[in-house]
């Protein structure tokens, strides 16, 4: 198989992208990108988090269409304008996020927006039925097409949307992080279905950040770094190291910052709070974590592997459906944040607007977490303006002054404020969702500072984050969470962000 | 930095964008009163004035209470069917006429007094409950509620009219002090103690958060379903008044009398140009939205006008308010 998928002087590539650049704003996202796919393969893809992968993908499927470099499609130059070009080219996608109807029977799912009618312009229930049933049993699965989708496992519905994007014609299935939901009984029925989908002489692009999936079921892998794509090779032979050093690039391991750390845990400092085999039951469980006064615990862990949830349950925001939260020792259920509030915890969620008021001034998004410190019933404007104040000033918040409208601040200085909230009275325990994502390298350097600052002054510091860079700039221990449950953990010596990858 | 600039630099332009909800109901209310002068000799006196003032008294009472209910994004449909309930209520705790036909449990007067106005606490307790533990939105909760307590008002009276109520109520539905009818003052002591809870305490500024973004009062650690249960308590309890106050203003309780109130309370509110979405506006919008309402049922009385067109006429003043409140919400989204 891999001989055909180097081969191909005869046959004429599925798909080929030469020298395929794309940049946004004068800035490059991907950069002489060469990428081959045959018919009859199934091509891992791998890369970090802004390697490449999407916006090369998303060239594949239509979506931009002002790009540099040529696509070709089975030999022919073509160059999609829309998403609809590339689907009647025979590029299907199926999307980390299903798109599926949970209300609608699987059968109205798979031919969703192309439903057969009858001679009397109404739908052929009869046919689709009938066709649907005959798709599914055709990928070796046997699920009743008249089932209402929400009531199926994640992972059945995902085989539902595969077999749309087959029966609408496609050639060439485009999967991104197909496995990241799946149990591994479930992964393996996946491979079963894309075997069959390769033996049809279709070729499939399978994009993860789960390694092993990809050695498994790959034949060939394309590694992308920076934009460009920097390995390509058959998969046989191949191992899970060597993926990750080209992922991260050969000998700078440890020269950059947040390449590696040392990790500085220290066991002898109190426990502030305990996690017991929690779950939500769904996408967590049985996660135990011992968060320490003074000491930043990372959890690292890709998107969608239980970390928002884990910091939600922990901020008493989605009950607990199993294990127990212990504050100082002490078994605490909680009804509310409020009461999360109460026992000195705090949360900073990754998205900065879920926990700010746009149309508010600076000083009412400050003071709401502490009024009940600043006054006793009656609010006093002047107090909450002159603690406001002394945070803007103490966290270089770069705006006119307290009065200021929220909405009127950057990003990175949004961000500052929503930990502000959290600052005047220090917390007992602090919960950092994504702190640094999606900042300017100025205000992440701040923001880094600050949380040191915290840890320093003895709050026990929770970070959840996808990006290893944060883990490993912030973290004294890491916990490492894969689908839902504790993966690894590391508390001494020097963590590589190889390590890290590699648990996930 | 540059954003910041940015606001300060749209000038008038943006003040107008953020006044907007503030300033179409004062210059409705002016081109009414206006209006109204010009056409009628007898709308612009003194004793239309407090007519006016006494016309929209029941009515600011029970506003009062929706404008905490909607500041927090919320609804309540059932304002004016607790005020029937409760005022009916109010009869049956107090002795009727031989005549009067009807279920009755004649107590003390304040103590009738006090468990009338319990009722009006379970009501709104009843809706709370269902909004923030079971988790029904308010539109539907309190449609349900408004069924309950037209219910509840249909058994005690069953069809027929009560007449007496307690000396306290009945002198403060029917009289006046310093020419200045009872119901007016207690309005207004209403409409300032509204608007002192929501400017001047932490429970006020919490109400406004969390109509402003619930998910950031939540993440702040504001309970959020507190607050939420709250406001529907105040709403039953001010409806509660309301409908002790108007049984004995209008003298009689019966089934059925209060049908124009909930229409003519969410307008108030709503033309005053508090946003339906929460977190804008305040008692001050409301009285503002109160004159409005009163002026033009008023005015429309003073010049000849068919009386049929008049509910159509109040029907368009409410949809160019809802327009601009919506509109008002848009462009501050934009801005």
């Amino acid at each position: 198989m891999s001989a055909q998928a180097q081969g191909g002087g005869d046959v004429p590539p599925l798909l080929e992208l030469s020298a395929v650049s794309k940049s946004f704003g004068g800035v490059a996202a991907i950069k002489d990108v060469d990428f081959r796919l045959f018919e009859g393969e199934i091509h891992g893809l791998i890369g970090e988090n802004g390697a490449g992968k999407s916006t090369s993908m998303k060239v594949i499927a239509g979506v931009h269409s002002d790009y540099d470099g040529v696509m070709r499609v089975g030999g022919r130059q073509v160059r999609f304008r829309n998403a609809r070009d590339a689907l009647d080219a025979g590029i299907g996608m199926v999307h980390q996020e299903l798109s599926t109807v949970p209300d609608l029977s699987v059968a109205e799912n798979v031919f969703l927006g192309q439903q057969p009618l009858t001679r009397f312009g109404t739908v052929d229930w009869r046919r689709i039925n009938r066709e649907a049933r005959r798709l599914i049993a055709s990928l070796g699965l046997d699920i009743d097409p008249t089932t209402t989708m929400g009531a199926l496992p994640v992972g059945i519905q995902q085989l539902v949307e595969l077999s749309r994007v087959l029966f609408s014609g496609a050639r060439i299935i485009i999967l991104d992080e197909p496995t990241s939901a799946l149990s591994p009984p479930e992964v393996k029925r996946l491979f079963d279905v894309l075997r069959k989908i390769r033996a049809d002489g279709r070729g499939i692009v399978f994009i993860s950040h789960f390694l092993d999936d990809v050695l498994e079921i790959s034949d060939s892998v394309t590694v992308f770094r920076n934009g460009r794509t920097v390995a390509s090779g058959p998969a046989t032979g191949l191992s899970k190291d060597e993926m990750i050093s080209s992922m991260i690039g050969r000998g700078s391991i440890g020269m950059h910052m947040g390449e590696s750390a040392e990790l500085a845990s220290d066991d002898s400092k109190p426990v502030v709070m305990e996690a017991e085999a929690i779950g939500d039951g769904k996408m967590l469980r049985d996660v135990s974590l011992k968060l320490r006064a003074g000491e930043i615990t990372g959890v690292y862990g890709f998107m969608g592997c239980g970390q928002i949830e884990f910091a939600r349950a922990a901020f008493g925001k989605i009950p607990l459906q199993q294990g127990r939260i212990l504050v100082d020792g002490e078994e605490i259920s909680f009804r509310s944040t409020a009461d999360a509030k109460s026992r000195g915890i705090a949360f900073v969620p990754e998205n900065r607007s879920m926990m700010l008021f746009r149309s508010e001034p600076i000083y009412k998004n400050v003071s709401i977490a502490i009024l009940e410190r600043i006054h006793r019933l009656l609010l006093k404007p002047d107090a909450e303006r002159s603690i406001t104040k002394t945070h803007i000033d103490d966290l270089q918040i770069k705006t006119q002054g307290a009065d200021m409208e929220l909405g009127s601040l950057s990003g990175g200085n949004q961000q500052k404020v929503a930990l502000a909230k959290w600052l005047t009275h220090l917390p007992k325990v602090l919960i950092l969702s994504e702190p640094t994502r999606g900042m300017d390298v100025g205000a992440k350097e701040d923001v880094i500072r600050i949380i040191k600052k915290l840890r320093d002054q003895g709050v026990a510091i929770l970070v959840l984050s996808s990006e290893p860079e944060t883990i490993l700039t912030l973290a004294d221990r890491v916990t490492v969470l894969r689908k839902g449950v504790v993966a690894k953990e590391f508390s001494s010596g020097v963590l590589h962000k190889a390590d890290l990858l590699s648990a996930a | 930095m540059q954003e910041a600039g940015e606001t300060k630099a749209g000038g008038l332009k943006a003040v107008l964008t953020d006044q907007l909800r503030n300033i179409a109901p004062v210059f409705t209310l002016m081109v009414l009163v206006i209006f109204f002068s010009a056409a009628s000799p007898s709308f612009f006196t003194a004793d239309n004035f407090m007519n006016i003032l006494s016309q929209v008294s029941i009515t600011a009472i029970i506003a009062v209470g929706l404008t905490f209910v909607i500041l927090t994004a919320e609804i309540d449909l059932s304002v004016a069917a607790i005020a029937n309930a409760v005022g009916i209520t109010l009869a049956y705790f107090t002795l009727q006429p031989e005549y009067v036909n009807i279920a009755n449990l004649p107590l003390n007067g304040v103590i009738a007094i006090v468990l009338t106005l319990a009722t009006a606490v379970v009501f709104g307790l009843v809706t709370a409950f269902g909004v923030t533990w079971i988790g029904i939105p308010s539109f539907i909760m309190t449609l349900a509620m408004m069924q309950i307590a037209n219910g509840v008002s249909a058994l005690l009276v069953r069809g027929q009219i009560a007449y007496n109520y307690p000396d306290l109520i009945t002198t403060l539905g029917t009289e006046s002090v310093f020419g200045i009818r009872w119901t007016i003052i207690v309005a207004v002591l209403f409409l300032a103690a509204g608007h002192f809870v929501l400017k001047y305490t932490r429970y006020g500024r919490y109400i406004y958060m969390t109509g402003g973004n619930r998910e950031a009062a939540e993440y702040s650690g504001v309970n959020v379903k507190f607050i939420i249960g709250s406001v529907l308590v105040i709403g039953a309890v001010c409806s509660g008044v309301a409908g002790m106050l108007a049984v004995a203003y209008f003298g009689s309780a019966q089934q059925n009398q209060f049908d124009t109130y909930l229409l003519d309370a969410i307008a108030a509110v709503v033309v005053g140009g508090t946003s339906l979405f929460g977190g804008r506006g305040g008692i001050g919008n409301t009285i503002v939205g109160l004159l409005v309402l009163g002026v033009l049922n008023n005015g429309l009385d003073h010049i000849q006008i068919d009386s049929f067109l008049k509910i159509l006429i109040r029907g368009l003043i409410l949809l160019s308010a809802l327009i601009i409140n919506v509109y008002a919400q848009r462009l501050r989204e934009k801005g």
